[in-house]
């Protein structure tokens, strides 16, 4: 019968034990109206699908609907699948929901289907419609209900079938222990963040080349476990900050073998002194509460009353709340206490301000029509400012509330 | 090899295997109408002599037919308009018009489905017409026959007839009813919801020209009729070509129903919903066990599908996420339980985190900010969190602010299912404060 023709087909991919009951429920529900399949990233779902579909030779439209912005595309792909492309034609410029059934109706009465139409993901009659989502189907429910649809669920994979199917990738020239070793030492870094087939897939292929290194290089044999595991993880740690990350591309991982950096610590950015200066004005604006200026910026501020300041709690520490928005005004006058020169306020340092937007270190939050008061807000993280401040000598620590 | 030898014996038992999946199958997914409907014989018969009063003798008349999701008011529809076409009279003279609420979504393109269906498109040509009622009148003017003393019937269904109530000013109700109400041609409006308070949302011209005529199909089932009636779903009839199978397979169905596991199951479905529909998919999932090995439906199938059916599909997703999001999921836990439901954002999420880090000196969890930002966006691409509506744009990403959309009892009960989950996480998870 057919579906031992898909088994076999999934026997090689080494799916079979981590699919075989869901294949099973799957072809015995496929005649039902509407089907919801749900289920993790990578966990199988369009993939058996697909399978079931060309082992069965039913007749199906595939649509995937991220790519479909508009109905319109909807329509046409479904018409074009089923029909051809003289159907697809025949719906008006912008068509509605309709339309859509009137066409379809039409081609359906000239061409009768014996068997029922699938549509992986969208709607119709004698058609069944098969949604495969990563979220649960409570968030689609429409208020008042509608046809439920059976849920499928596609459980995720467990580390070792996760381990069996990614072994199956192996290598011509090497042994099937030493990559199935390679992906345990792989998964026993990355398995606690990511479960995603697809990613880890991914991970694997790159890093291989650079795991075989000691062994093309002779220095370990094949079975020397521990010591390619030393030569490798330092790679592997790099490798989660920036290729999973997906800021690095794969080619560039392979250049440069010294500094690689994530895009995400960008110090190399090099700004004018001044600039420097009134971006760590900025974020102690930001950082700060306003009651507060008085007592870091001015000389003498006399007594502080304590009851004024009350123990603060964790919630309220600015730092996790966010950056605060400041008038301009504040900006200069804390900027002024900041530098040590005496700096003429010229159109210079506004022009640095504004430069600062485009770069996007600061944010403008005002509206563009008030230019007398522009507000703005700071946008750079800690670790970022403190490794501006430390090349102007400057100890911003001292300066933030937060950390009295 | 061998399996497929034994096939080759079964050949005549995997025939009936197949038609019977085929037949039930029909049944459940409702590709095919029963001869009687079950249980609603009163209904049938008032809906059946309306119809017909108009069909024949010309009457106007308008029905609303109420009734729950999965009821069956389209089943009883469908019926009654099949059992009618059996009448010859009927069958010449009656226009239908099947209209829904979900397709025509404004009345203009009702009135061209309308015009669409009765085939009056030539009819109607290019002319412009200055209101809808306009509209209205000229079509089911032209339906008038030759000697122009009486037009045909036409038979108006109007599916999802709440949705019709929201379009503006109710133009197409208020027409249709008045033209059921007044001698202009004998129309029938047949008017399909399921929300009880449908007259609600009537306006009062509206309301005051619809006849109050309501047939309600509120199943009153008790339990003893509804495990009837799983077992009248489930046997095969007298047609079936392998009677000797026909009657194996009711007898199995029969075991089956007086099962006490399987009527403690039955019972729990029917407290829950009585309507038809969820009883077709919990048949349909057992149905889909049936195979060539094992010819009958077994209590355990039924168990089996039953637990699908009631399966919260959130625990099934939290029962994949990897440990650095469920470590996430621990740490918004706890800040819902020290700040009672407050909006969190990434940054304290991260704070929490690195507290519990700390305390257990534990560096294998310690991963950088950014691969943190990446589990935390996994799960708002689940929906297991989701911002809080307000100006999403011009703040950062890590401080936007966000809700979590489960459970407390649903966090805890996926921990327990967890495979493999650290000690230390499951006894951060379970201690009261942070």
């Amino acid at each position: 019968m057919k579906i031992l023709a898909c088994l076999h087909y999934f026997i090689l991919e080494g799916l079979v034990q981590c699919l075989e009951l869901k294949i099973w429920s799957l072809q015995g529900c496929c005649h039902y109206p509407s089907i919801l399949i749900y289920g993790h990233r990578a966990s199988g779902k369009s993939h058996v699908m697909h399978v079931l579909m060309k082992e069965l030779e039913l007749p199906h439209a595939t649509v995937s609907c991220v790519e479909c912005v508009s109905i319109a595309l909807l329509f046409e792909q479904v018409l074009l699948s089923f029909f051809g492309c003289d159907a697809a034609s025949l719906l008006p410029r912008s068509p509605s929901l309709s339309d859509f059934v009137r066409v379809y109706r039409q081609q359906c009465s000239q061409s009768p289907a014996k068997q029922t139409r699938y549509i992986v993901s969208a709607v119709g009659d004698n058609v069944t419609v098969i949604l495969l989502s990563e979220i649960a189907w409570d968030k689609f429910r429409p208020n008042t209900g509608c046809f439920e649809p059976l849920l499928l669920h596609f459980p995720d994979y467990s580390k070792s079938e996760l381990q069996q199917i990614l072994s199956q990738n192996v290598h011509s020239s090497y042994s099937a222990g030493f990559y199935s070793a390679y992906i345990n030492i792989l998964l026993g870094v990355f398995y606690s963040v990511c479960r995603d087939l697809r990613e880890l897939r991914h991970l694997a292929a790159l890093n291989f080349s650079k795991f075989c290194e000691p062994l093309a290089e002779g220095k370990v044999k094949e079975t020397d476990t521990h010591k390619l595991w030393k030569h490798i993880e330092p790679h592997l740690k790099k490798a989660m900050q920036t290729v999973y990350l997906r800021e690095v591309s794969r080619s560039e991982l392979f250049k440069e073998a010294g500094a690689l950096r994530g895009l995400s610590a960008h110090t190399h950015v090099e700004l004018p002194y001044y600039s420097k200066f009134l971006l760590i004005a900025a974020y102690l604006a930001s950082y700060n509460p306003a009651r507060t200026d008085k007592r870091f910026f001015l000389k003498h501020h006399g007594k502080i009353r304590k009851t004024n300041f009350l123990k603060k709690n964790e919630k309220t520490s600015n730092h996790l709340l966010g950056p605060k928005p400041f008038p301009l005004d504040r900006l200069l006058a804390i900027f002024y206490s900041v530098v040590d020169s005496r700096v003429a306020l010229t159109a210079s340092i506004f022009s640095q301000i504004s430069s600062l937007v485009t770069l996007q270190l600061l944010a403008q939050v005002s509206h563009d029509d008030q230019l007398d008061a522009p507000k703005y807000k700071c946008a750079v993280s800690l670790d970022f400012i403190c490794a501006i401040s430390r090349t102007v000598n400057f100890d911003i620590v001292k300066y933030l509330y937060d950390f009295l | 090899m061998s399996k497929r030898k034994a096939r080759d014996a079964h050949l005549p038992i995997g025939e009936c295997i197949t038609q019977v999946q085929q037949i039930l199958r029909e049944r459940f997914c409702e590709r095919l109408l029963p001869d009687r409907p079950e249980g609603v014989e009163a209904q049938y018969k008032h809906l059946l002599e309306l119809l017909r009063r108009t069909a024949i003798h010309g009457e106007s008349n308008s029905v609303l037919i109420v009734g729950p999701r999965g009821a069956g008011k389209t089943m009883l529809l469908q019926c009654v308009l099949r059992d009618l076409q059996k009448e010859e009279k009927v069958q010449k003279n009656l226009l239908q018009v099947h209209l829904s609420g979900l397709l025509q979504t404004d009345d203009r393109t009702a009135l061209k489905e309308i015009t669409r269906q009765l085939h009056l498109e030539n009819v109607v040509g290019d002319k412009v017409f200055g209101s809808f009622a306009e509209n209205l009148a000229f079509l089911l003017e032209a339906l008038k026959k030759g000697n122009r003393s009486s037009s045909c019937p036409v038979l108006f269904v109007l599916d999802e007839f709440d949705l019709f109530a929201h379009h503006k000013n109710q133009t197409l109700l208020y027409n249709l009813f008045d033209v059921s109400q007044s001698a202009q041609a004998p129309i029938a409006v047949v008017g399909v919801t399921c929300r009880l308070d449908v007259l609600e949302l009537l306006e009062k011209r509206v309301k005051s020209r619809f006849s109050h005529r309501q047939i309600h199909l509120l199943s009153s089932l008790n339990f003893t009729q509804y495990l009837e009636r799983v077992w009248t779903q489930l046997s095969l009839l007298d047609s079936f070509p392998d009677k000797k199978f026909a009657q194996e397979w009711n007898a199995g169905v029969k075991t089956l129903c007086e099962d006490k596991s399987v009527e403690e199951v039955l019972q729990r479905h029917f407290n829950s919903s009585k309507d038809f529909r969820s009883l077709h998919m919990l048949l349909m999932l057992c149905l889909s066990r049936v195979s060539v090995a094992k010819p009958t439906i077994k209590p355990a199938d039924l168990l089996e599908a039953s637990r699908m059916c009631f399966a919260d599909a959130t625990a099934n997703m939290l029962h994949g996420l990897s440990i650095l999001e469920l470590c996430l999921v621990i740490a918004i836990k706890h800040l819902n339980d020290v700040y009672e439901g407050e909006p969190f954002n990434l940054q304290m999420v991260h704070n929490e985190f690195k507290k519990f880090l700390h305390r257990k000196s534990n560096s294998m969890y310690n991963f950088e900010q950014p691969v943190v930002m990446k589990a935390f966006e996994h799960l708002q691409q689940l929906e297991l969190i989701r911002p809080v509506d307000g100006s999403s744009a011009k703040v950062q990403r890590e401080y936007q602010l966000m809700r979590l959309t489960l459970d407390h009892s649903q966090i805890m009960d996926a921990l327990q299912k967890y495979p493999q989950c650290p000690t230390d996480v499951k006894q951060w998870a379970m201690s009261a404060f942070g």
